[in-house]
């Protein structure tokens, strides 16, 4: 499948990163070859089969929806590129 | 002193239990041949104080009859598992100056052991990569080289540092993540042992994630027995992990027993590819005759769904990593770009990301986003889940009919030259994974043997695939195939 550079601009907007508009046509490039590389998967025959959620066969476990720590503001923001006051600081969202 | 770096993990346990060293002298030897291998690019945080307040609290432990397996063994940590309050960075920019306030499951059990921690060891970033070309930290670079020829050679990733640590004796052991053969495969490339357990032996607590239905942490060691030493102290239930299995840790190295006989082992059709080099054929045909001096059956099997492996892998993992990379907005932790008058929260994101990560991971992560969107989630990603569960089913055939083990090759090829395959398109890097990535779809053990050389004096492995939780059952065997082959080459120093 060829995919266009509106596109690879496109997927590039959904995964936030940014990409200048001189490189969008090699990224499409690249884009086209990996998908043309995936699309052998048409090839096989998957009628009646299960897609797989769990590769090995196991109940995932449940637990009490309950607090089990708190009380460290401290260390969850001592890796924060900006943090003021306690909160984690960003642009202005909300004009 | 340097020859103490040389030993091996068992070796080192019996040295210190008997009082004829101490892990200070051993810690020691450790760091002065870190220190002397810069050129290898290994070693990229390097934590001598750590490693010899480790090895002085170990000193202690042995001394009061308290010593368990790893007690006072220096080992390097491939940089993908936090570390308290040590860099931990997954050999991406975007995790610039990020220092966990936690330990990983694994780390920690490893530390609860008496190891030593020497330092982080380099990677491809996140984990995406099979020769250690896509780190921030530049190349890891492979201790082997070709009869004289001084070209610098991948020591395969993307546990490309761990395996350049382990092979050129800096440390006795690394630790490993292997998502599609990022244990296995470098351990082929360098002339070492890898095994990557059963999905769900390990815990993927605290370790960076990149595809988290095929990610698993595993040893990385000088040989089979060493393999079985660490995998122990790696394992366990851990609540934190839901898909972390509560099952019984058999004690792996009493296993070890050598006897094969009677056992049934498969040699599948499919993994004789186009172009492989004759060298490799030659190598897989003396591992199946080893293994049948050693009294074991060899069969012929079909897995006839190989061919789609790779595409099927190149759908998920980059399925599951554009959800886990998510997480790294600028905003919690590590790298956040700056912003020019104006600019507002999504150009935050798309700069951060932009400057944060490498090529192939900003490449994977839009793969992975593309094949998950609106309209080709079920053409790319649930078609993808199908295949795997047929490549699963491959393996269940096989077993159901008697096979106890699988022997494949473990790399299409010896180490080749950093560089060598940057004008390639990335879907030829990809068909590195060849062999090793159906075991990753799979949720199988997997293990790389170092058995021969090639005509160029470099290292080739052979892998065994094993039954899910049979980890026991497969170092055996393992341990039965490294006795036959009696590899016991190691690269000449040049650094």
């Amino acid at each position: 499948m060829s995919i266009d550079t509106d596109t690879a601009a496109r997927v590039a907007k959904l995964a936030r990163i940014r990409v200048e508009d001189d490189q969008l046509p090699a990224l499409a490039q690249e884009f086209s070859n990996i998908l043309d590389f995936i699309e052998q998967l048409n090839e096989v025959d998957v009628e009646g089969v299960e897609p797989m959620v769990s590769v090995t066969p196991m109940r995932l476990k449940r637990r009490q929806d309950g607090v089990t720590d708190g009380n460290q503001q401290d260390k969850i923001l001592s890796n924060a590129p900006d943090a003021r006051e306690g909160f984690f600081a960003v642009p202005k969202v909300v004009e | 002193m340097t020859d103490l770096t040389k030993m091996k993990v068992a070796e080192a346990r019996d040295a210190l239990r008997a009082g004829d060293m101490t892990s200070v002298e051993l810690t020691e030897a450790c760091l002065g041949a870190i220190d002397a291998a810069d050129a290898l690019g290994a070693f990229v945080h390097k934590t001598p104080e750590i490693a010899m307040e480790q090895a002085r609290a170990a000193d202690a432990r042995i001394k009061g009859g308290e010593a368990p397996s790893l007690c006072g063994i220096p080992m390097g940590i491939k940089d993908l598992f936090c570390t308290r309050g040590v860099p931990s960075q997954a050999a991406s920019r975007i995790l610039e100056g990020f220092r966990p306030e936690y330990e990983s499951t694994v780390t920690g059990k490893l530390f609860d052991a008496g190891a030593v921690m020497l330092g982080k060891l380099n990677m491809d970033e996140f984990a995406m990569g099979s020769s250690n070309e896509t780190s921030c930290y530049g190349n890891a670079v492979n201790p082997w080289r070709r009869g004289n020829d001084d070209t610098a050679l991948t020591p395969g990733g993307s546990s490309g540092g761990s395996a350049a640590a382990v092979a050129a004796d800096l440390c006795l052991a690394a630790t490993g993540t292997d998502t599609g053969g990022s244990i296995r495969q470098p351990a082929a490339f360098t002339g070492i042992t890898g095994i990557k357990p059963t999905y769900g032996r390990c815990s993927r607590w605290g370790i960076v994630a990149f595809a988290s239905s095929l990610d698993q942490a595993g040893p990385m060691t000088k040989d089979v027995r060493d393999a079985a030493i660490l995998l122990q102290a790696m394992c366990g239930h851990d609540p934190k992990d839901s898909t972390s299995a509560e099952l019984a840790v058999p004690d792996f190295e009493a296993m070890l027993t050598g006897d094969i006989r009677g056992k049934t082992i498969g040699i599948p059709r499919e993994y004789h590819m186009d172009g492989m080099p004759d060298e490799i054929e030659a190598l897989w045909a003396r591992g199946r005759d080893m293994l049948a001096d050693a009294g074991a059956r060899i069969v012929d099997i079909s897995l006839p769904h190989t061919r789609y492996a790779l595409p099927t892998y190149y759908v998920i993992a980059p399925a599951e990593a554009s959800s886990n990379l998510a997480r790294y907005d600028g905003v919690r932790y590590g790298h956040r770009a700056r912003l020019s008058q104006g600019e507002g929260i999504n150009d935050m994101y798309e700069k951060t990301r932009a400057e944060g990560f490498g090529a192939e991971v900003q490449r994977r992560v839009m793969v992975g986003t593309y094949v998950l969107s609106a309209g080709f989630y079920d053409a790319y990603y649930n078609r993808a889940r199908k295949v795997r569960t047929l490549i699963k089913k491959d393996f269940e055939d096989a077993f159901a009919a008697g096979v106890d083990a699988i022997l494949t090759p473990a790399t299409p090829s010896a180490a080749f030259g950093l560089g060598e395959m940057q004008d390639a398109d990335p879907v030829q890097m990809y068909l590195n994974d060849v062999f090793t990535v159906t075991v990753n779809l799979a949720g199988l053990p997997g293990v790389s043997v170092p058995a021969g050389l090639d005509k160029q004096g470099l290292p080739l492995g052979l892998q065994l695939i094993g039954r899910p939780w049979e980890e026991g059952d497969l170092l055996n065997t393992a341990y039965a195939l490294e006795r036959a082959a009696g590899f016991v080459e190691k690269p000449a120093k040049w650094w």
